[in-house]
Order: C-alpha cells, then structure tokens, then sequence
C-alpha cells in the first residue's frame, strides 16, 4: 500500500519524503484546492522545486485542484491542471465533472485521481467516473464502514485510496454546505470549512467562548482543552440537552485496520493535514512508514504498537482518535 | 424578445419521516395544489422503510391523474449494497422520470440510456458540468444550493451558449439541505446506535432543531441529513427568476402549512404577492442570505414586514 502524505509547503513535503512517503500531495496557492488557507499551499516554483525533489528521490507527487470550479472562474482551474501538468505531476486530484472533462480532453495521458470532494461511495458511482472521465484511482469518503469498503472494494473499477489519520469529516465530502450557511464559504466553492477569517475568541464570564461569523460554537470552562471552532465539533443544544450534538473533536486513526485494508486490496492510505506544521507531518509520515513496513514483512502478524498508537494520539484533535464511520458503532 | 414564460412550482420530495397517514393525507391535499410537478420518494435514509417502492409508485399514479408531472427522487448517500439494490429499483421503475442525487443513480440511468433530472446534490457549478449531464441524458437540473443569484445567472446564460439549455431549478423555499452523514444524529440524540434507532425521527415530522448555547437556532437534525433551522423563502424573488432563465421553483415540503405556503408562492409567480397573513404558522424563522452571494442563515428582508 501507497503512502500519502499532505504537504502545505515545501518544508513539510520535504519532511514527508525523507521520512518515507510513498506519494505526496499538495494545492496551489488559490481557491482550486480544499485547504485554502492563508500563508500555505505551493506558488508555481516551490512547487517545481517539491515535485523535483520527491522525483530525485523516487516519489510520486499528485496536485490536489479539488473545489469546484465557479461560473466566474473556470479558466482559474483550468490553468490550475494545466500549471501542474506542465510541471510534470504524476496525478491531479479532482473533483468537478466539468473540470474532470476538461483534464481528460485535453491530458489524456495524466492519471486523474477523484478527489474525496467528488463523493463516490458505491462501485457504481465509480463507474461513471470510469467511464466519463477514465479515473485511475478514488479517494474514498470518511463515510463509510469497513464492511462497505469490502463490498466496494470488491466490484470497484479503479485502484482505492482511503483516509488513513487525520482530521475526521463525517459528513459525506463534496455535499457539504453547512460552512457556507454560516460563513458565506465552503469546501466545494471556495476550499474551506469554517474559515479562519469568520472565528472569534472570547473570555467572557461565562468562560472561553469560540464564535463563527458570531455563532457560537462552544463554550469552554476553566481548564478545559479548546479546540478551533469547526463547526460540526461545537456543543449545542438539542431538546433541551447540551453536547458534541454532530461530533466530538477528534482524529480518524485507521493503523489497526491496515491488515484488513491491505487484504480488500486498498492501493493507498492517505494522511489528512495540508494546514499542519511540517514537525506533525514528518512524526505521522515517520510512524505510518514504519507501520507499513512491518504490515509487509509480517501481514499476519500485524499488531500496532503502543509507541505509534500514542504519538498519533497526542497529535490528533482533543488528544483522542477514533475509526470514525469503518466502525458500525460509530454511526 | 419573447415573453418569458411562466415559472413552474414543484413540490419537493419529503426530507423528514413521517408516518403513512401523514404521506397520505399530504398528498391528497398536495393533488389540488397549484403546483406543475411533485417529486416523491425517500431521500434521505434507507432504514425509513414505512413506504415502499410500490406505495410511491401509487402515489405518483393518482397524482399522475390529478395532472401532476411526476419524478422519482434517488437516495443521495448511498453507502451500501442493499442501497444499490433499492435504487436500481427506483430507476427501472418503468414509469417515472428518476431525480438522481449521486453518481451511482447517474451511472445506473445513463448506463441504460434513461433521462433524468439532475439534483442539487451533484454539485453542478459549471457549464462544463452541464455539457458532461446534457450528454449523459440530463432532462432538468436542480442548482447547488449554495449558489447565489449572480453565479446563477451566469451559469444559466453560459450553459444557453455551450448549447445546454435544460430546464434550471432553483430551491425557493423550505430548510435547506445542507449534509449528509453516515451518522444518525437523531439516533444519537436518544443515545441509540443507527442500527438500532427504533425509527426515533418518525417522532419529528418537521425534525430537531440545533441551537448554539445562546438559544440561537441554527440547524435542523433529520436523521443523517443536516438542515437549516431557518426555511429558505425567496417568494419574492420569481420574477427575477424568471427574468433570468430560471423555469421551476423548488418548494420543500414542511409538516404544517404547506397549503399556504403553495398558495402564496402560486399568488407570487402570478403577480401578486399576499401580504403576510399573521395567522400563518411563522414560528421558524426565514432565511435568503444564499441568493444574494451572502452566508445561508442570512436574512435580508425584515422579520416584522
């Protein structure tokens, strides 16, 4: 199995090389990729310079332009497929029809990868991307459970790459449009979710208040870890009762599943994070690399140790990981 | 120039659980209803198993015969095999045009060279998109919900030129459909796994509504779908509409009200706005920041008007 790594600069992407990825991935500075924030992401000649130095060392780069192209916009992400073409990526993670089309018209022979935004989680909704688009591979959502995946994976047309850590969706990528109803922004319009520009902090009486663009989305009491208010990990009140009322700050952490993953014949595990420091992706890089080499010397022998389950853990949201929705129970 | 022609209502599929009676009942009202089409069917989550296939199929006929254009809608996450095996029902239903609001319902449909309509859940922002649906069999299209009015516009005229020129429908009035999840959130509010529900949103027949910690309402539980607190209500806005090229407006269906709801809106399209009667269930509140490019949960008119 393929390692992916994010990169939100060079530094991080040179991390990820040196501390084993297989692959990296990384956006433009601009609103053609889903972690658009201020300060990260690769001008045009950082990029030349990452995707040169993971070559030198035998690693694949894929180009992450995966919002959806805007009716005011479309020649900003079309040049945004043919910038990364042209600076020789391996593949370009997409998400919209239009510009799948586009990319398939008129570079036919890159590999085209649907970007988790596309939101394909049945083998047939792969198929039309099969067949419209010729994708190679799928990135799938943070949806479905493990009983899913298997049943997916065994009818799939394309090769599978599923989140491995990382920041936890658990609404379905791509239709998602909570951000926007509170901010005006979203994932598929303009590469973010609960944006930066819309978060306030507030010591209040009442204790830390987080706000975006003026709701409230958590309180927190004296002592209390406070975590960056995206919204669908706040407490609210429903009926009368107060708490994680969509989910819990936390991280998906999949290294028990990696037996498993590799059995259903998954091409690739992804980690989450473009907006972490290039320290966080260097540690989980350094910890899914030796987790996979061991997977490899020894499948039926797999049992993550201790050591990795902790230091992803202290890297992960509030502290905590879960299997997120690959766990029936979850949902 | 040609006169503009008239704006068409549709009646949306029904987003919430309800109970057999309710369905019946609704939509022997909703048959007298000045509205051209009415979509049915189950959206949101594959455990709502009180209607059946067969039961909507009914409901379309008899609706059919009241002279309503009927489409099937698809469920928009789909997530497993028996998902798959519902759905290829829905398409091979043999008499009504299919909603497709994923790409599994589009690969099914336009595999067998079927028409359908293209919901706003697949995230249609571009002409190029448009030109990838048109050939695949695309009959109407619904817009994202988040796209305001301008982006709208333009797209509708940008499609025109690219030689698409399918009917655009516009969400004009009900909560938004904003996500959908593998979790169950109103399972979880009564601390029950999805798996074992007990069907606890059959409860909330217009669902639960989220607030912050400061009483502010913001979204609205259905199950696995999110949406808004607030009802989206652009009544005001059809000739604008219409003016650019829009053909169908959306109303989504509520638990109570949805008469007036109808009424007003066909009054609207008509020319002539109702003032707003005070006796009409207005406990929820309005919104409309989305059609002018601003956050969703906006509202731009004032509540007292």
């Amino acid at each position: 199995m393929e390692l992916v790594c994010p990169a939100g600069n060079l530094p991080a992407l040179k991390r990820a090389v040196d501390k084993g990825a297989d692959a990296i991935y990384f956006g433009f500075q601009n609103i053609t990729n889903a972690r658009q924030f201020a300060g990260l992401n690769f001008t045009e000649k950082r990029a030349r310079e990452g995707i040169d130095y993971a070559h030198k060392q035998g690693k694949r780069v894929f180009c992450a332009i995966n919002t959806y192209p805007q009716p005011n916009g479309w020649q900003q992400w079309t040049r945004a497929v043919d910038q990364a073409v042209n600076m020789g990526v391996d593949a370009l993670i997409l998400a919209d029809m239009g510009l799948l089309d586009y990319a398939t018209k008129h570079h036919p022979d890159v590999a085209r990868h649907l970007s988790v935004q596309g939101s394909a989680t049945s083998h047939e909704a792969l198929r039309f991307y099969h067949q419209h688009f010729g994708i190679k591979r799928a990135v799938l959502p943070r949806v479905l459970s493990i009983t899913q995946v298997r049943d997916l994976a065994k009818q799939t047309p394309v090769e599978l790459e599923v989140f491995a850590f990382g920041s936890l969706c658990i609404m379905a990528e791509g239709r998602c449009y909570l951000s926007s109803y509170l901010t005006g922004e979203s994932p598929n319009t303009r590469g973010v979710c609960s944006p930066a520009a819309h978060v306030r902090w507030e010591e209040t009486p009442r204790g830390l208040e987080s706000r975006l663009n003026n709701v409230l989305i958590d309180r927190y009491a004296e002592g209390e870890r406070a975590g960056y208010p995206t919204l669908c990990k706040g407490r609210f009140e429903v009926t009368g009762g107060t708490y994680h009322a969509i989910e819990e700050p936390t991280s998906l952490n999949t290294l028990e599943l990696l037996p498993e993953l590799r059995n259903l014949g998954i091409s690739a595990v992804k980690i989450e994070g473009r907006q972490r420091s290039p320290a966080y992706v260097s540690k989980v890089a350094g910890i899914w690399r030796q987790a996979l080499d061991r997977l490899e010397h020894a499948p039926g022998r797999f049992h993550p140790e201790h050591a990795w389950m902790e230091g992803l853990a202290e890297l992960s949201e509030g502290a905590t990981t879960t299997l997120g929705a690959y766990e029936r129970r979850w949902k | 120039m040609t006169t503009p022609p008239t704006l068409q209502l549709s009646l949306g599929p029904v987003l919430f659980y309800w109970t057999r009676e309710h369905y019946a009942n609704f939509y022997r009202e909703a048959a007298d209803w000045p509205v051209e089409i009415i979509t049915l069917g189950e959206t949101v989550c594959s455990r709502r198993r009180d209607m059946k296939l067969d039961d909507w199929l009914g409901i379309g006929r008899e609706l059919s015969q009241a002279g309503k254009q009927i489409v099937l809608a698809s469920q928009t996450l789909i997530e497993s095999e028996a998902d798959l095996r519902d759905l290829r029902k829905i398409c091979d239903n043999g008499n009504f045009i299919v909603e497709a609001n994923d790409q599994s319902a589009l690969q099914l449909l336009s595999h067998a060279g079927l028409p359908f309509i293209a919901g706003a859940a697949l995230n249609l922002y571009n002409p190029a998109t448009l030109g990838v649906m048109n050939r695949a069999g695309m009959q109407r299209w619904q817009a994202p919900v988040e796209m305001s009015r301008d982006d709208l516009a333009q797209l509708i005229a940008d499609g025109h030129q690219a030689g698409v020129n399918q009917p655009c429908e516009v969400f004009a009035y009900g909560h938004l459909p904003l996500a959908w999840s593998s979790r169950c959130f109103t399972a979880r509010r009564h601390q029950k796994s999805k798996d074992r529900c007990q069907f606890v949103c059959q409860k909330y027949p217009e669902g639960l509504v989220l607030r912050t910690q400061e009483s502010r309402d913001v979204f609205t539980l259905n199950g696995i779908q999110t949406l808004s607190s607030a009802c989206q209500d652009l009544r005001h806005e059809l000739t604008t509409m219409t003016n650019m090229g829009v053909s169908v407006a959306r109303l989504s269906p509520r638990a109570e009200g949805m008469a007036e709801v109808v009424h007003a809106f066909d009054q609207a399209r008509n020319g002539s706005l109702p003032p707003p009667d005070p006796l009409t269930l207005v406990e929820v509140g309005i919104c409309d920041g989305y059609w002018y490019g601003r956050p969703g949960m906006d509202n731009t008119r004032p509540q007292a008007n």
